[in-house]
């Protein structure tokens, strides 16, 4: 059985002029995976989430976590299902008069237990997250990363089933977020807790999730294993958040055929781009490119302008074929 | 004015001034007291039940706003005089100190409650949303989230609540209260002695000093956002 499962969600915000949020995404989420959530600003993604553990109260359809309907639940048992659904937000929401270790007792002082019973509980969470040597600082003395190392201590400290994060490496620089990302990982790994990863960034979801929605306009677009969608998306939309809007413009003048190519981790340390030119003997025009060495295996994508001349675009694309190297004809709309 | 530095001058009003001061304090003290045991519930419960607070309740928010502006929009000398046998009803007198304290209380509960309301709309709507995802409820918000998180602003707020009261205590000595400001007016005004004047305000100003001082430095000691 999945672990969140959700319905024909639908949620409206009332007003003057009513703002559809999210319109019927239905969605399931297996138990012990790491699922993403893309979108660009706006999409619906915060929504989602937020109806997730009823933070947000949807309009219409049914939200189920680990077999409860939260919907139908009555305010008090709606709480102590929220404890067993941690969330992890953006601008983390430590409480700022209270030190690391306190922050990380917070939860289970809320379900009755005492300070010093807490804080022996709660010391083991924070040394898991990498922060033993600073139970007594205070939120402001601590750097982005820590922060959040304490809020992922807090989610934690009551033994979550599912784990809600909002944008969670927004606020953090790179190197920080791959250390938080690796760290959500590990815990995913170890503890077997199932992790909700909202963001707005492609490599959040190709390097942690295991399978991933997109979410344009309030709907769910495409969904699937994050290779599948990633390299061969069915989308303009899944498209442009793979290769962002603004890659060509109005005014770039493209006389040949555009190809997006896929690395996808099967090919080795070619020189593929070159190869493909050396042989065919004809130039290329890189338009985007974004890859990346994981595990010493290439990934990414990259778009193309190759010639006019059919003859040399077979030429070119045997080439992409004899190297293993997934490719598809493109529209230059998709991108402007 | 020079009596002032005469052993005349104290042997005279020395006694007056201490029985003076110490009524003002008894006055503004216990007046605080109260009016917070009023306006911090006050103030409270007009936060949570704002639109977007934890515990919305339109038309409680607006009973319970218009009221703190009735109150507030009173001066407090048509106040004290208007509610007089109430006050005799609740305390046995009109005057003297006892008279005194329930218009102080009722005065500036309502301007606590504002106080307490500011103070608690500065902290974090995030965290409070932290609190909510972790399954807290709405007491326990209130108990563990906004009070805390305000301690210092909350204290700032006091330091502001208890000079308002100070001041008005100087304006029911002028019906009879007691303390610093009865002292001011009779003497001071009324007897023409300005050596009794001068000493009043100067006592009121070293009061206000000492109450700020002593509240800001306790703020700033408490706010661990400050290091």
């Amino acid at each position: 059985m999945s672990m969140i499962a959700i319905e024909h969600l639908t949620k409206t915000f009332p007003g003057a002029s009513a703002v559809t949020a999210l319109a019927d995404v239905s969605l399931s989420i297996e138990s012990g995976e790491i699922f993403g959530i893309i979108g660009l600003s706006g999409a619906g993604k915060s929504t989602l989430v937020r109806c997730m553990n009823l933070l947000e109260r949807p309009t219409s359809g049914s939200v189920r976590i680990n077999g409860a309907e939260l919907t139908k639940l009555p305010e008090r048992e709606l709480r102590k299902a929220r404890q067993s659904i941690g969330m992890i937000f953006q601008s983390f929401n430590l409480l700022d008069q209270r030190t690391a270790l306190d922050n990380v007792c917070f939860p289970l002082e809320l379900s009755g237990m005492s300070r010093s019973e807490a804080r022996k509980k709660a010391l083991p969470f924070l040394k898991l997250v990498g922060l033993e040597n600073r139970e007594k600082a205070y939120p402001v003395q601590l750097s982005g990363g820590q922060k959040q190392r304490v809020a992922i201590a807090r989610t934690l400290v009551t033994d979550p089933k599912v784990i809600l994060c909002d944008e969670a490496t927004s606020a953090l620089d790179p190197t920080t977020t791959q250390a938080i990302l690796a760290l959500l990982k590990k815990l995913n790994e170890k503890l077997g807790v199932t992790v909700v990863v909202i963001t707005h960034e492609m490599t959040v979801v190709e390097q942690i999730c295991d399978r991933v929605a997109i979410i344009a306009d309030s709907h769910i677009v495409e969904q699937g294993v994050v290779a599948d969608v990633f390299h061969h998306p069915k989308t303009a939309e899944a498209r442009q958040l793979i290769t962002p809007k603004g890659a060509i413009s109005e005014k770039s003048r493209i006389h040949g055929p555009l190809y997006r190519i896929t690395f996808d981790g099967n090919t080795s340390d070619q020189p593929v781009v070159s190869g493909m030119v050396l042989t065919s003997g004809a130039p290329v025009n890189i338009w985007y490119a974004d890859t990346k060495d994981i595990d010493g295996k290439a990934h990414g994508q990259m778009l193309l302008e190759l010639p006019k001349d059919p003859a040399l675009v077979n030429k070119m694309l045997a080439f992409l074929k004899s190297q293993h190297v997934t490719y598809e004809k493109e529209e230059a709309e998709y991108y402007g | 004015m020079a009596e002032i530095f005469t052993s005349a001058f104290w042997t005279q009003y020395g006694s007056l001034l201490i029985t003076g001061t110490h009524d003002t304090l008894v006055m503004t003290i216990v007046s605080t007291f109260f009016a917070y045991a009023l306006g911090l519930p006050m103030g409270i419960l007009l936060s949570i039940t704002q639109p977007h607070g934890i515990l919305p309740h339109k038309w409680l928010n607006r009973v319970l706003g218009w009221i703190i502006n009735v109150g507030r929009s009173l001066p407090f000398i048509i106040l004290m005089v208007a509610i007089m046998d109430f006050t005799k009803l609740l305390v046995g007198t009109k005057i003297g100190i006892r008279g005194a304290i329930v218009p102080l209380v009722i005065s500036a509960a309502p301007f606590i409650a504002r106080m307490v309301e500011t103070s608690l709309a500065e902290v974090d709507a995030g965290v409070v949303e932290a609190a909510q995802a972790m399954g807290a409820s709405p007491f326990q918000i209130i108990r563990k989230v906004y009070l805390p998180e305000a301690r210092p602003s909350l204290l700032l707020g006091g330091s502001i609540s208890i000079i308002t009261i100070l001041a008005y205590t100087a304006i029911a000595g002028a019906v009879g209260a007691g303390g610093l400001g009865d002292l001011a007016i009779r003497y001071g005004y009324q007897r023409r002695t300005p050596s009794m004047m001068l000493v009043t305000v100067v006592l009121i100003i070293i009061l206000v000093q000492v109450i700020q001082s002593v509240f800001s430095w306790l703020s700033a000691k408490i706010d661990k956002r400050l290091k």
